[in-house]
């Protein structure tokens, strides 16, 4: 049971960097597809800068450096495809879907090149991101399944809170939202819908960043062997499960990570069930949307011209 | 008011070229362009990554693509299955309802072929049996995107995500098909090309190649010339026009998403019953998104939809082909593809507006 928690948490935290990031871009109004794209992009920026940095550093590694480095070069990669995304979109027009489908290949492809040159340097890597408190151990189940986590982990969650202050209660926020339930408007309200959609997708992307490093450097313990990119629309799912809201996303990020090992962690389920159980997620989310869509509480829907481009002359 | 303050003129603004858009040779030129300037950054990067000249990447590209009889036909092949997905998602976009389930509504038509094959394959004679998996593929196609449709007329429910998360289902489906009817346990279905689709001489593919042929005329003349496809564009251009002007909306959606997910069964019939004799959960391989960029950069006109598919499976293979010749993982013919496609979808903004650089004013004093 506790080991089914930790690993619940650990996936989960990933699945909220990744929820993070993609409900800050798609309150702005861009449906980024790319974001699996996105999060490989971020776990392979990442894992390569760790891969130099400590391949460099030979036996003096400073154990911070080791873990901020990576963090950085995880953040400017995915915030970089976030850019892309927005120069396609938003300067050259170009329609979101396929814009981010496309990122998606890109990325997923960048990741499996970067898998290639995996060697135990990744697993060294890993040790630092899981440095933990050291009370942990002696706490009982109660370190294990709390204290017993790398940083990002509670990194995650700092995120989230902070995106779901800066989203509800603050003037950015408000803005934020403004441009992405109506463009049209915000714009004549004298906010600069082109900085706040640029902003909005590269933060996001470089916050999904984090998703990925998070899955190789906790999840996997450095041993990167596949894809991330199915987990990576188990991320977009998330946004919807929890109805772009941030704070509610960590309760959800639990449930989803629950729900993807859960199979691994029941006894008596055949091998054939615990593919129809890694299934759940997904039905699951499309519950959700239905109901949400059905019910159609203003506060709930998706926002209004989310996946629309905004272009000043063809109002 | 204050007669010095300096009035900011922008450098250039943004026109949009309307709906006559640009002549065709500066289309081409344009699209040319891109896709050259795509070759040369990915050549560069391929060069970087190998320490080869490019010359020698574009050689074995080509090689790989067209070197023997043999990749020709699976070139044809691979360029039929893509081309036939993207003419299934096709009336879907036309419409403007995101059909990104193509993936989903593949699988599941191929797994309804090999059901068939499997349960049925030694009680019926040959050709009864191709008719019941014609049949299966396309119902287990259509139903797949009808579920989808019907909650987007009904409730205006996000198709994009919905269908999206339709994949996975299907996904797990056949994982879960797979454990459960693979007696062995590996999950490795054998192939039963005893019970495939019929050969024409002795090339395995023309059948395939001819269908979708047939296929892509059929679609043409559908969104072209027919009502349905007329009713199709006015609902994708402006849904309060359609209403006014008495097109059933609802109606129409469901429909159409019926029409694209039976050409998807149809997909996975190919796929399955004329060329890999089983499945898998990677059979259709990432096409039912490939078969979106597909759709769209064509315009969603049938026959330029014959050579965009035939760009990105020349790509696909031909990087595959360098990856070998060059000892650099198979991945980078994702990378290539996916640099490419960003330089022809950025490249659409030149087709559909135009610069123009603000001349300078004098002021009156």
């Amino acid at each position: 049971m506790v080991a089914f928690l930790v690993s619940a948490i650990r996936l989960g935290m990933m699945l909220l960097f990744g929820s993070t990031g993609e409900t800050i871009t798609e309150k702005s109004g861009h449906l980024n597809l790319g974001l699996p794209g996105v999060m490989c992009v971020g776990a392979s920026c990442g894992c390569y800068a760790e891969y130099i940095y400590l391949s460099s550093c030979g036996e003096n590694v400073i154990p911070v450096l080791a873990v901020l480095i990576p963090m950085l070069a995880t953040f400017i990669g995915g915030a970089f495809m976030g850019l892309i995304f927005s120069f396609l979109t938003v300067t050259l027009r170009a329609n979101q879907n396929v814009t981010g489908l496309a990122l998606t290949t890109l990325g997923v492809g960048i990741s499996d090149y970067m898998i290639d040159k995996t060697g135990d340097i990744y697993i060294k890597g890993a040790l630092y991101f899981k440095a933990s408190l050291p009370i942990a151990d002696k706490l009982g189940w109660f370190g294990k399944v709390f204290l017993s986590h790398g940083i990002l982990t509670y990194l995650a969650i700092v995120v989230a809170l902070v995106t779901a202050f800066v989203l509800n209660k603050t003037k950015l926020g408000l803005h934020l939202r403004a441009v992405g339930e109506n463009p049209g408007t915000a714009d004549a309200a004298g906010i600069n819908v082109l900085k706040y959609r640029y902003l909005a997708t590269c933060i996001g992307g470089g916050i999904a960043g984090f998703g990925g490093l998070s899955f190789v450097m906790d999840y996997l313990n450095g041993n990167w062997e596949y894809v991330i990119d199915d987990i990576g629309w188990l991320a977009v799912a998330l946004v919807i499960f929890t109805v772009w809201k941030p704070n509610l996303a960590i309760f959800g990020s639990l449930i989803f990570g629950g729900l993807y090992v859960a199979s691994s962690y029941i006894s008596g389920i055949s091998f054939a069930g615990k593919e129809l159980f890694k299934m759940l997620p997904y039905i699951v989310t499309i519950v959700v949307l239905i109901f949400t869509s059905m019910r159609s509480r203003k506060k709930n829907q998706p926002p209004e011209s989310l996946g629309i481009n905004y272009f000043r002359e063809e109002r | 008011m204050a007669e010095n303050k300096k009035i900011k003129t922008p450098l250039f603004h943004i026109v949009n070229r309307g709906k006559d858009g640009v002549a065709w040779y500066y289309s081409l030129l344009i699209r040319a362009a891109a896709i050259v300037t795509a070759l040369i950054v990915s050549g560069v990067m391929i060069m970087l990554l190998s320490g080869k000249n490019p010359i020698a990447v574009y050689t074995s590209m080509f090689n790989g693509v067209f070197g023997t009889p043999r990749r020709i036909w699976n070139l044809l092949q691979n360029v039929a299955i893509l081309l036939c997905i993207s003419l299934a998602v096709t009336p879907a976009f036309k419409m403007k309802f995101w059909n990104c389930g193509a993936e989903g509504q593949v699988l599941v038509g191929g797994l309804a072929t090999v059901g068939v094959m499997m349960f049925l394959g030694d009680k019926m004679p040959l050709p009864l049996l191709i008719i019941v998996m014609i049949i299966a593929s396309v119902v287990a196609g259509m139903i797949w995107a009808l579920i989808p449709a019907v909650f987007k007329a009904l409730w205006n429910t996000n198709e994009t995500l919905f269908t999206l998360m339709m994949n996975y289902v299907a996904i797990q489906l056949v994982a879960y098909f797979l454990k459960v009817f693979v007696k062995d346990g590996s999950g490795v279905l054998t192939p039963m090309p005893q019970y495939g689709l019929p050969i024409i001489g002795k090339y395995q593919f023309l059948l395939n190649i001819i269908i979708v042929a047939l296929l892509t005329f059929v679609a043409y003349i559908y969104l072209k010339y027919s009502k349905q496809g007329y009713e199709i564009s006015v609902v994708g251009e402006s849904e309060n026009t359609a209403k006014y002007i008495g097109i059933g909306v609802k109606k129409v959606i469901i429909r159409t998403l019926m029409v694209s997910g039976a050409i998807c069964g149809i997909a996975g019939l190919l796929l399955v019953g004329g060329t890999n004799h089983t499945i898998s959960t990677t059979t259709v391989d990432g096409r039912g998104f490939t078969a979106i960029m597909v759709s769209w950069l064509a315009k969603f006109n049938p026959f330029y939809m014959v050579l965009t598919s035939f760009l990105i499976v020349f790509l696909d293979r031909g990087a595959s082909q360098v990856s070998t010749d060059f000892r650099i993982p198979q991945t980078i013919s994702d990378i290539v593809t996916g640099i490419i496609l960003l330089f022809i979808i950025g490249c659409e903004f030149f087709l559909r507006y135009k610069i123009v650089f603000t001349k300078r004013v004098k002021e009156e004093g």
